[in-house]
C-alpha cells in the first residue's frame, strides 16, 4: 500500500499550497467581460410596511443600469424552504413566501428592499442612497415568547399567527413521560438559552451571475457549500430554469459553517439580472452585510427535565423548546430544532422515555438555520449541563452518574425512545481515555495551585453523541424533507493510469481533494499524486446533495469507494484477458495485477492503456474505456461520539474565564487522515468556546442588531483557544458504510460548549459559590461576576 | 466610500492651511477614519496627510517630560519611550493589533477620544499637555465627554509633552471583541502626588478617579484603595458590562496599576 498517502496517513493537505500561496480561486476573483455590480439596499427598520419607491433619481445617476424591485420579480418563485415539519396535531407547519426583494413589507434588519446594477461597485452604492423608500414603521416582534402572546404583531400579515409549528416527539409517548415524572425519586430542571450566533466565515458570500444568448443558458458562480442543490432550488422553483441551461460552480470556498448550504436570493438576483442586461452581475458581500443577511445560527430557549429513579437511574426526559426562525423559512431551518434535535435527546444513556416540545416562532430577525452541529448542539447542551446539574443537587459525581447511565458497550446496536438506533459506540472508553490525557487524578493539586494565587480552578466534563452521515433517503422523505440526502461518485481513469475522481461533495476546508485521494490510492494502490479531485462545478460532477453534517467522508467517501469498486471489477476483467486468466484469479495489490499462485503479473497502467487502446481486448464482452459512476444512499445515520473535558481558571476578581487545557477523546470510527481530523477537532473547539465564552448575536427589542461588527460580536483569537489535546484512538467502526467512518467536522462544537460551562460552575462550586447553577451563554467576565454576586 | 481629495503637505503651516478649506479633514493613521470612510459614515472631500510632516514625528526626553510628536505610530512609542517611560511604553504597546500599532498614531487617538482607547488615560493620567498648531492646552481642560476635545475647527495637535512619572502603569481589562479598554486605569505617581486616569468606562469619556488619587498620594499601595469603590452612575452600560461591573473593574485595574507600577 501507498504508506504515505494510503488511508491512515497524516498526508499534509494538497490545497492548502495553493491556499497559502495565494493562488486559491474564490468567487470573488472571478471577473467576466462585461461584469456590472450590484448593490442591496436593505432595511434599516426590522419591521415596516413599503409603501412606495422612487427609483428615479436613483436611475438617472452615473454608471446605473438598472435599479430593481419585487414588481421585476413577479414572474419569480420565492426562495424555498428544503424541509416541511408536520407538527404535533398532524398539520403541516406555516410557511411564509420569502421574496427576492421586499414585497410589500420589509421583516428584518438587512431585508433587501431594492437593488442597483451599476457599472461599478461604487456607483451602484452611490445610486442606492438616491432611492426613497416609503416605510411605514410597524411594531416589531424580537423575543419568541412575546411573539407567541396574543395580539402580538405578525411577522407575515397571512399567517394565522408568528407560530411555524408546534412539534412533538415522540407525541406517543407524551402521556408516559409524564407519568415517570409524577412517579420520579428525584427531579432535575434547568432553563437555558442556546445563544444566538453568526457564522463569520472568513470569506463573505459573493455571487456572479452570467448568462450566454448563444445557448440561452445561465451560468452562477457561489460562495456555496452544495452547488448542486443550489442548482436544483434555484432553477426549479425560484427562476424556472431547467438545469441542463443552469450551470452552478463554487470555487475556492473559504468557510461555511452552514451559513452556506443555503439558497440565498442574491444569487438568484445576480442570475436574473444577467439575462435581463445581458451583462454579467456581480455581488460581493461586505462583513457588515454578512452580519444582516447571511443566515443565523442556533437561537433556542428551553426547558428541560430529568426524573430519576432512587438509585440515580434516569428514568424519563422532557423538554419545551422555542426555536426561532427569523423572519423567513431559510432552506433547513425547519429541521434543525426538530429532526436534528430531538432524535438526539437521549444522548449517550438509557433514558427510556423521552418527550421533546419545540415551537418554532417567526420574528423580526435575521433566518436562522444550521450552524456547525446543528441541532445536535443545542440537544447536547441541554443534556449535558442538566446531568451536571443532576450530579451537583444529588450530591453525586458527575462521572460516575454519567456511567451509570451510559449505554454500555455490549448494548450495540441500540434503538434509542427517540426514532434513532445507533449502531456502535464504547462511552466508558471515551471517558476513561479523556480522564487519563485530562491528569483528571492530580486535578486536586492543580487546584490547590491556582487557589495560592487567587485564581479558581474548575473541571468540567461533557460526553456527547451526534448522528451524522445525514440520511437514508427514504426515512428522510418520511420525516419532510423535500429531498434525497445519497452523495454520488464517477471515477475517471485516464488512459496512461491517472485518475480523476468527480465527487458532488464540495470542500471548503475539509480537506477531500487530500482524503479522499487516499481512499482511492489505498483502494488500487497507487500513488496519491496520481489522483485528482474534482468538486464544485455542477457541469462535471454528478449529482451531490451537500458538504454538511459531517457527512462528506460518511456518504461522499462511500459513493467513491463503491464507484472505485466497480473500477477495480472492470479492470480485473481486463487484467484477466491480458494475463489470459479467469477474472476470479486476479488479485489488485500494489497497483498490480496478478494471477494467483503464479508470478504472471501486469502493472495498473498496462491495464489502463489496455481500456482506451484496446487491440488486445475482449470487446464482445467488455466495452472500452474505464470510468465509473456510483451514488450511495446510506443506511443509517452514523454516530460519533466522545468525552470532553476543559481545565479553566476563572479571576475571581474579574469573573474572566481562561481556557487551560481541552481534551477532546473522539470516537470517529474509523481515520483516514489523522491530521485533517485533528484539525476538524481543534476548528470545532474553537467554534464551542467561542459559543461558550463570548460569541453572542444580539438584537434590541426593537430588531435592531446590537452586535453587528466584529468591535461587538466578539470572535475567538489564537490566544482564546489553547492547550488542545486532541484524541481519536477510540475506535468502534460504523457498521454500515464500507470506510466503517462517522464523521468528524461538527463534534468540537457539539461537545465543547457544555464542558466549559460546566467548567465555570464546577470553579464556582468549589470555591463556595454554590448559589449558582447556571450562566447563560456567553461566560463573559461582566455575567460570571454578577452571577457570584448575585 | 466616496471619492476625496488627498494632500500630503510636509510642514504644519502647510498643513493648517490645507485645513482651512471647507470639507477637508486631517488624516493621520487612518485607523478610525479610514473605516468610517469605508462605511459611509464620514465623507470628507479633501484629507490632509499630517503623516509627511518631520516636526511632528519622534520621541524626545525634555526636561523631565517626553515629548512625542503626534503623528508618532504607537508601534514606535512602545519601543522608543520604553526606557524613559515604561509605563507609557507599555500602554502604545497594548494598543490593537500590530497592523493598527504600526499605522495608528497618537494625535489621531487623542483628537478621536474615543471613549475606549487608551491614550487618553496616557494623556490624562501623567497631566500631560497637549499641543497644538495654535496653542498648548492640559489635558485636565482637554477631554471634554465622548468624542469630544476641547480642539477648534481646523486645530491639529503637533505634539504631546507627557511629565515622566516616579512610577507608573495601565492596566487594561480587554472588551472581548474589539479589545480596545473595556475598562483600563492608567495610575501615575509623582512628587507632587498620585494621578488616577480611568478609560472605558464612563458616558462622560475618561476621567480622573479623585478619591483613589488622594488615596494613593497618602500611601501608594493597592491596599490603600482595597475598600474604595467607584459610584456607577453614568458608567457605560453595553452588551460586555453593566454599570456596575464597570465600576467594580474600575477598583480593580487601579489596584492592578499600582501593584504594577515601576
Ligand atoms: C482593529 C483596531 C483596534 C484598535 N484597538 C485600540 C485599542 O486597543 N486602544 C486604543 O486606544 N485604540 C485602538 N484603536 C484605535 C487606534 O489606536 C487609532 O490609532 C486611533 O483610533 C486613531 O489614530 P489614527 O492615527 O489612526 O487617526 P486617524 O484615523 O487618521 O484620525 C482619527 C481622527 O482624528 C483626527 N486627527 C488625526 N490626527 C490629528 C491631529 N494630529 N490633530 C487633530 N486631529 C487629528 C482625524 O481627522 C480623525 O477625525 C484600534 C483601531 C483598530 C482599527
Amino acid at each position: 500500500m501507498p504508506k504515505d498517502d494510503g488511508i491512515g496517513a497524516s498526508t499534509k493537505r494538497r490545497e492548502d499550497i495553493r491556499f497559502l500561496t495565494g493562488n486559491g480561486k474564490y468567487t470573488d476573483d472571478i471577473n467576466l467581460r462585461g461584469q456590472s455590480f450590484v448593490h442591496f439596499l436593505r432595511s434599516d427598520v426590522a419591521h415596516g410596511r413599503i409603501k412606495g419607491i422612487d427609483t428615479a433619481a436613483a436611475e438617472a445617476m452615473p454608471g446605473v443600469l438598472k435599479v430593481f424591485t419585487s414588481a421585476d420579480f413577479e414572474s419569480a418563485g420565492g426562495i424555498p424552504c428544503g424541509w416541511q415539519v408536520t407538527d404535533r396535531f398532524g398539520e403541516v407547519m406555516q410557511e411564509p413566501k420569502h421574496p427576492i426583494l421586499a414585497e410589500g413589507k420589509v421583516r428584518h434588519v438587512g431585508d433587501p428592499i431594492a437593488a442597483v446594477v451599476a457599472e461599478t461597485y461604487e456607483q451602484a452604492r452611490d445610486a442606492a442612497e438616491a432611492i426613497e423608500v416609503d416605510i411605514e414603521q410597524l411594531e416589531a416582534v424580537v423575543d419568541m415568547k412575546a411573539a407567541l402572546a396574543e395580539g402580538a404583531p405578525k411577522v407575515h400579515d397571512d399567517l394565522t399567527s408568528n407560530l411555524c409549528y408546534d412539534w412533538g416527539f415522540v407525541e406517543e409517548n407524551k402521556d408516559a413521560v409524564h407519568a415517570a415524572f409524577e412517579s420520579a425519586a428525584h427531579v432535575v430542571s434547568l432553563e437555558l438559552t442556546n445563544n444566538r450566533l453568526v457564522a463569520n466565515p472568513m470569506e463573505p458570500r459573493v455571487a456572479v451571475g452570467d448568462y450566454d444568448p448563444w445557448g440561452d443558458s445561465h451560468t452562477l458562480y457561489t460562495t456555496s457549500q452544495n452547488p448542486h442543490v443550489i442548482r436544483l432550488l434555484m432553477g426549479a422553483f425560484v427562476l424556472n430554469i431547467p438545469e441542463h441551461k443552469l450551470r452552478v460552480v463554487a470555487p475556492d470556498v473559504g468557510g461555511g459553517f452552514g451559513s452556506k448550504i443555503y439558497h440565498y436570493a442574491e444569487e438568484a438576483f445576480c442570475t436574473y439580472a444577467a439575462k435581463v442586461l445581458k451583462r454579467p452581475v456581480k455581488w460581493t458581500s461586505s462583513r457588515s452585510e454578512a452580519f444582516i443577511s447571511d443566515a443565523h445560527g442556533r437561537d433556542h430557549k428551553t426547558k428541560i427535565e430529568l426524573a430519576l429513579d432512587a438509585d440515580h437511574n434516569f428514568t424519563a426526559l422532557r423538554t419545551e423548546s422555542y426555536a426561532n426562525m427569523g423572519a423567513y423559512l431559510s432552506t433547513f431551518a425547519p429541521s434543525i430544532p426538530t429532526w436534528l434535535h430531538g432524535t438526539l435527546m437521549a444522548g449517550n444513556y438509557k433514558t427510556p422515555l423521552i418527550y421533546v416540545n419545540v415551537k418554532a416562532v417567526f420574528t423580526n430577525t435575521v433566518p436562522v438555520d444550521a450552524y456547525r452541529g446543528a441541532g445536535r448542539p443545542e440537544a447536547t447542551f441541554q443534556i449535558e449541563r442538566l446531568v451536571d446539574k443532576a450530579a451537583r443537587e444529588l450530591g453525586v459525581d458527575p462521572i460516575e452518574l454519567r456511567r451509570k447511565n451510559f449505554i454500555k458497550a455490549d448494548q450495540f446496536p441500540y434503538q434509542t425512545p427517540v426514532a434513532v438506533v445507533y449502531d456502535t459506540g464504547n462511552y466508558d472508553a471515551t471517558m476513561d481515555k479523556m480522564l487519563e490525557l485530562a491528569d483528571y487524578a492530580n486535578f486536586d493539586k492543580r487546584a490547590e495551585e491556582s487557589k495560592a494565587r487567587g485564581k479558581l480552578r474548575g473541571f468540567g466534563i461533557a460526553h456527547y453523541i451526534e448522528a451524522c452521515g445525514i440520511a437514508p433517503s427514504n426515512l428522510v422523505g418520511q420525516l419532510g424533507a423535500r429531498a434525497g440526502l445519497y452523495e454520488s461518485a464517477s471515477v475517471r481513469v485516464n488512459a496512461t493510469g491517472s485518475i480523476s475522481v468527480y465527487t458532488g461533495s464540495h470542500s471548503h476546508g475539509q480537506g477531500h481533494e487530500t482524503s479522499f485521494a487516499q481512499v482511492v490510492a489505498e483502494m488500487i494502490g497507487v500513488d496519491a499524486t496520481s489522483i485528482e479531485i474534482h468538486h464544485g462545478d455542477t457541469s462535471n460532477t454528478p449529482m451531490g446533495m451537500g458538504t454538511y453534517g459531517s457527512r462528506s467522508l460518511a456518504v461522499g467517501g462511500s459513493a467513491i469507494v463503491k464507484a472505485t469498486n466497480k473500477i477495480i471489477d472492470k479492470a480485473k476483467k481486463i487484467a484477466a484477458h491480458l494475463l489470459e486468466a479467469a477474472p476470479e484469479d486476479i488479485e489488485l495489490k500494489d497497483g498490480k495485477f496478478s494471477v494467483a499462485g503464479t508470478d504472471k503479473s501486469v502493472d495498473w497502467s498496462g491495464v489502463t492503456l489496455a481500456a482506451y487502446v484496446p487491440h488486445n481486448y475482449p470487446l464482445e464482452d467488455l466495452e472500452p474505456g474505464l470510468e465509473e459512476t456510483a451514488f450511495y444512499d446510506p443506511s443509517n445515520f452514523t454516530y460519533p461520539s466522545g468525552a470532553y473535558g476543559c481545565e479553566i481558571e476563572l479571576d475571581p476578581e474579574t469573573g474572566k474565564i481562561d481556557i487551560l487545557r481541552f481534551i477532546a477523546a473522539d470516537d470517529f470510527g474509523n481515520i483516514v487522515n489523522p491530521m485533517i481530523v485533528e484539525g476538524q477537532v481543534h476548528g470545532g473547539l474553537a467554534q464551542g468556546i467561542g459559543q461558550a465564552l463570548m460569541e453572542n448575536c444580539v438584537y434590541d427589542d426593537q430588531g435592531q442588531l446590537l452586535s453587528g461588527s466584529f468591535m461587538d460580536y466578539a470572535m475567538p483569537r489564537a490566544d482564546d483557544v489553547r492547550g488542545f489535546t486532541v484524541d481519536h484512538s477510540c475506535i468502534t467502526p460504523c457498521t454500515h458504510n464500507p470506510l466503517g467512518v462517522k464523521g468528524c467536522g461538527e463534534a468540537g462544537a457539539i461537545g465543547s460548549p457544555p464542558a466549559v460551562v460546566n467548567a465555570a460552575i464546577d470553579a464556582l462550586h468549589r470555591a463556595g459559590h454554590t448559589h449558582v447553577t447556571h450562566i447563560d451563554m456567553p461566560l463573559t467576565p461582566s455575567r460570571v461576576w454578577a452571577a457570584m454576586k448575585a | 466610500m466616496h471619492n476625496f481629495e488627498f494632500v500630503k503637505p510636509s510642514s504644519v503651516a502647510e498643513a493648517v492651511a490645507a485645513l482651512a478649506s471647507e470639507e477637508a479633514q486631517p488624516l493621520s493613521g487612518g485607523q478610525t477614519l479610514i473605516p468610517s470612510m469605508k462605511a459611509r459614515l464620514n465623507a470628507p472631500e479633501t484629507l490632509v496627510s499630517l503623516m509627511g510632516i518631520a516636526e511632528m514625528q519622534g520621541v524626545c526626553p525634555d526636561a523631565g517630560s517626553l515629548v512625542i510628536g503626534a503623528a508618532t505610530p504607537h508601534a514606535t512609542v512602545a519601543a522608543e519611550a520604553a526606557s524613559h517611560f515604561p509605563g507609557l511604553a507599555a500602554l502604545a504597546g497594548q494598543i490593537g493589533d500590530p497592523a493598527v500599532r504600526n499605522r495608528g498614531t497618537l494625535g489621531g487617538s487623542l483628537a478621536n477620544n474615543d471613549p475606549s482607547a487608551c491614550y487618553p488615560a496616557a494623556a490624562l493620567g501623567t497631566g500631560a499637555t497637549i499641543v497644538t498648531n495654535a496653542r498648548e492646552i492640559a489635558a485636565d481642560d482637554y477631554f471634554q465627554g465622548m468624542f469630544t476635545t476641547a480642539l477648534e475647527e481646523g486645530e491639529i495637535i503637533t505634539s504631546v509633552r507627557f511629565p515622566i512619572a516616579e512610577k507608573s502603569a495601565y492596566a487594561k481589562f480587554l472588551q472581548p471583541a474589539s479589545r480596545f479598554a473595556l475598562t483600563g486605569v492608567f495610575v501615575a505617581k509623582y512628587a507632587s502626588g498620585v494621578r488616577v486616569a480611568v478609560t472605558g468606562a464612563s458616558e462622560n469619556g475618561v476621567f480622573r478617579w479623585a478619591e483613589a488619587e488622594a488615596a494613593l498620594s497618602q500611601n501608594f499601595s493597592a491596599d490603600a484603595i482595597a475598600e474604595l469603590t467607584c459610584p456607577s452612575d453614568e458608567m457605560i452600560s453595553d452588551l460586555h458590562g453593566t454599570p456596575e461591573y464597570r465600576a467594580h473593574l474600575v477598583g480593580v485595574m487601579t489596584r492592578r496599576a499600582v501593584a504594577a507600577a515601576r
